[in-house]
């Protein structure tokens, strides 16, 4: 698309996204400096003379151990993993099932049904947390996991149900006729033929729907209460700050640890991920 | 017609129940059930009882009386509630009008053949897949008054000679608030962006150029019009959760310095949960609704336009 010389090839386009890569990455890049670098090289003002900050020739894994050995960091993991796993199989099974009879099936109300689903899609969470806060106490699921597996789906169900739309929509309907003219049924149908073909798009919105759960962080923040129970995210906010005091090298060591987990799912789904963003501001 | 007459020779052999399943307003059902349920027991009725807990005077431990619209009125006269709305028209606006230009900007970058290309898209999603809250420690601890990395560059480049306070000071606390929402918005609005930007054919653009139009010509002629429906959609989904947002002021301010970064979310936390005043919580929380409402109808309403244009 652009020809001319080589310098002007850097200026317009090299140089400034080496920039944006730069911006984007380095606070991943602090996060892993922090964590290896001893409480001794942490707590140097800014303008101290030996400040180095890019760099530590010291590196230790107090801060790693001291995640495991004094907080319940292993447990949080563990419930995060839980809680996104279970939240995401519920909202991955009602959004396929919803999609598939807002895309292909006639029925009274199809398009008001849909509407009303894009609607929930923009429901955020914050809007209803104070009385979803009271119901789950009612329903006595407050401080227990079920809190969250049954509460996530509402903001991953309508938006794995939209993505799949769009999925079904794209199969052919001859598919499904010539099936059912070979003699199944609809169910059948739909089960063996149809939601086979649109595995990438269930990959994608699992892959999209996994990640949103890792991340919510209000619903966790409410409803929860204590150590235990908590998530990457909630646990470390309330755990690794003691009033006013901040522990850096946890708190860092503790961030990096609980990315792991999403990263990897990422960097083995890069391209359903990817799919699935684009997907779901589709129309 | 062979369609049905085998599929009602088939359905003989079905027990009742798949037989009824054959009928696609029973299928429907059956399968938006479980959706319908699950939505409407922690959307709708949450909807529901926080309108009543908006109109009472509940508190933590006291189920309080219908009292009107007297919470409305109460945060219609708070100081602090005004900072609030006014913070987050300013924080979503702002942040909204970053993201777009820089997201533009990089996906722009990125599309085009290059080595490595696939390496570092993938690389540039992070900010975005990383749980918010755990890439805001990594930002306060850069923002932090007395050990920041980003005063020790700008003092060693000689552009600052003291410290800057960046939490500290209500305007700068604001800013790096923003700061951080846009690096976390821009890879989402460069990817779908870029995705937008490949479903535009070149020959348009090289028909562009045969007819002497300059880049810069193409682009506002060419490239901006073709993108709109996919521009429009995303800014809606982003100004949606911006307005919302939660976790970046929880995490960097709590709402502070002296309450001059509330959002409405932080704020209908800190009354709600915070100090245990739920129905004025749930008053500021349902204030957004009307907010959000008329962002929905109106960017709607505009996406319509635009694509039966």
């Amino acid at each position: 698309m652009i020809e001319g010389a080589l310098w002007r090839r850097w200026v317009f386009y090299n140089i400034p996204l080496i920039l944006f890569v730069f911006v984007l990455l380095f606070p991943f890049y602090w996060m892993i400096v922090t964590t290896f670098r001893p409480d001794g090289e942490l707590y140097l003002p800014w303008n101290a003379p030996n400040y180095m900050p890019f760099w530590t020739n010291n590196p230790t894994f107090e801060h790693i151990l001291y995640l495991f050995e004094e907080t319940n960091f292993a447990r949080w993991m563990f419930n995060t993993m839980f809680i996104a796993l279970v939240s995401t199989v519920i909202s991955l099974f009602c959004g396929v099932l919803a999609g598939y009879a807002l895309a292909r099936l006639n029925f009274p109300y199809a398009g008001g049904l849909g509407t009303a689903i894009f609607i929930t899609y923009l429901v955020p969470q914050t809007l209803l947390f104070i009385p979803l806060a009271e119901i789950i106490r009612n329903f006595q699921l407050g401080d227990t996991p079920w809190s969250l597996i049954l509460t996530y789906p509402t903001f991953l169900i309508p938006f794995c149900t939209w993505l799949m739309m769009g999925y079904f929509k794209a199969i052919p309907k001859e598919l499904e006729e010539c099936a059912r003219i070979d003699g199944a049924s609809r169910w059948k149908a739909m089960v063996y033929i149809i939601i086979p073909v649109a595995v990438p798009g269930i990959l994608s919105s699992g892959i999209i729907a996994f990640t949103l759960s890792w991340n919510e962080f209000i619903y966790a923040l409410v409803f929860l209460s204590s150590p235990d129970q908590k998530t990457v995210p909630v646990g470390v906010t309330s755990e690794l700050i003691r009033g006013d005091v901040f522990f850096w090298g946890p708190l860092m060591a503790g961030a990096l640890l609980g990315s792991i987990p999403v990263a990897i799912v990422y960097s083995f789904f890069v391209e359903h991920y990817v799919a699935g963003l684009t997907g779901s501001v589709k129309g | 017609m062979a369609v049905t007459a085998l599929s009602a020779a088939e359905s003989k052999r079905l027990s009742p129940r798949l037989r009824k399943l054959e009928d696609e307003r029973w299928l429907a059902m059956a399968l938006l059930a479980p959706t319908a349920i699950l939505l409407g027991l922690f959307i709708a009725y949450p909807f529901f009882e926080g309108v009543l807990l908006s109109l009472s005077s509940a508190r933590v431990g006291d189920p309080g009386h219908f009292v009107g619209l007297k919470n409305f009125h109460k945060i219609w006269d708070d100081s602090i509630f005004r900072t609030t709305v006014w913070n987050t028209f300013w924080y979503t606006g702002v942040t909204t009008v970053f993201k777009l230009a820089l997201g533009l900007w990089l996906a722009i970058l990125l599309n085009r053949h290059f080595k490595g290309k696939a390496i570092i898209r993938a690389f540039i999603l992070l900010p975005f897949i990383i749980p918010t809250v755990l890439s805001t420690f990594a930002w306060k601890w850069m923002f932090d008054p007395t050990f920041s990395v980003i005063n020790w560059s700008l003092f060693q480049l000689g552009l600052i000679t003291t410290r800057i306070n960046w939490l500290g000071d209500p305007d700068l606390a604001m800013t790096s608030i923003i700061i951080i929402n846009i690096w976390r918005g821009v890879p989402f609005f460069a990817i779908t962006l870029l995705a937008g930007l490949q479903t535009i054919s070149p020959e348009l653009h090289e028909a562009a150029a045969i007819d002497g139009a300059r880049p810069w010509a193409r682009f506002w002629h060419v490239t901006w019009p073709l993108l709109m429906p996919v521009t429009l959609v995303v800014v809606l989904f982003s100004v949606i959760q911006t307005f919302a947002d939660f976790q970046l002021v929880y995490v960097m301010t709590g709402g502070g310095p002296a309450n001059a970064t509330h959002l409405f979310a932080t704020y209908a936390y800190q009354l709600g949960i915070g100090t245990g005043l739920l129905s004025e919580g749930a008053a500021i929380s349902l204030a957004m609704f009307p907010f959000l409402f008329v962002i929905v109808v109106v960017q709607l309403l505009y996406i319509r336009r635009v694509e039966t244009r």
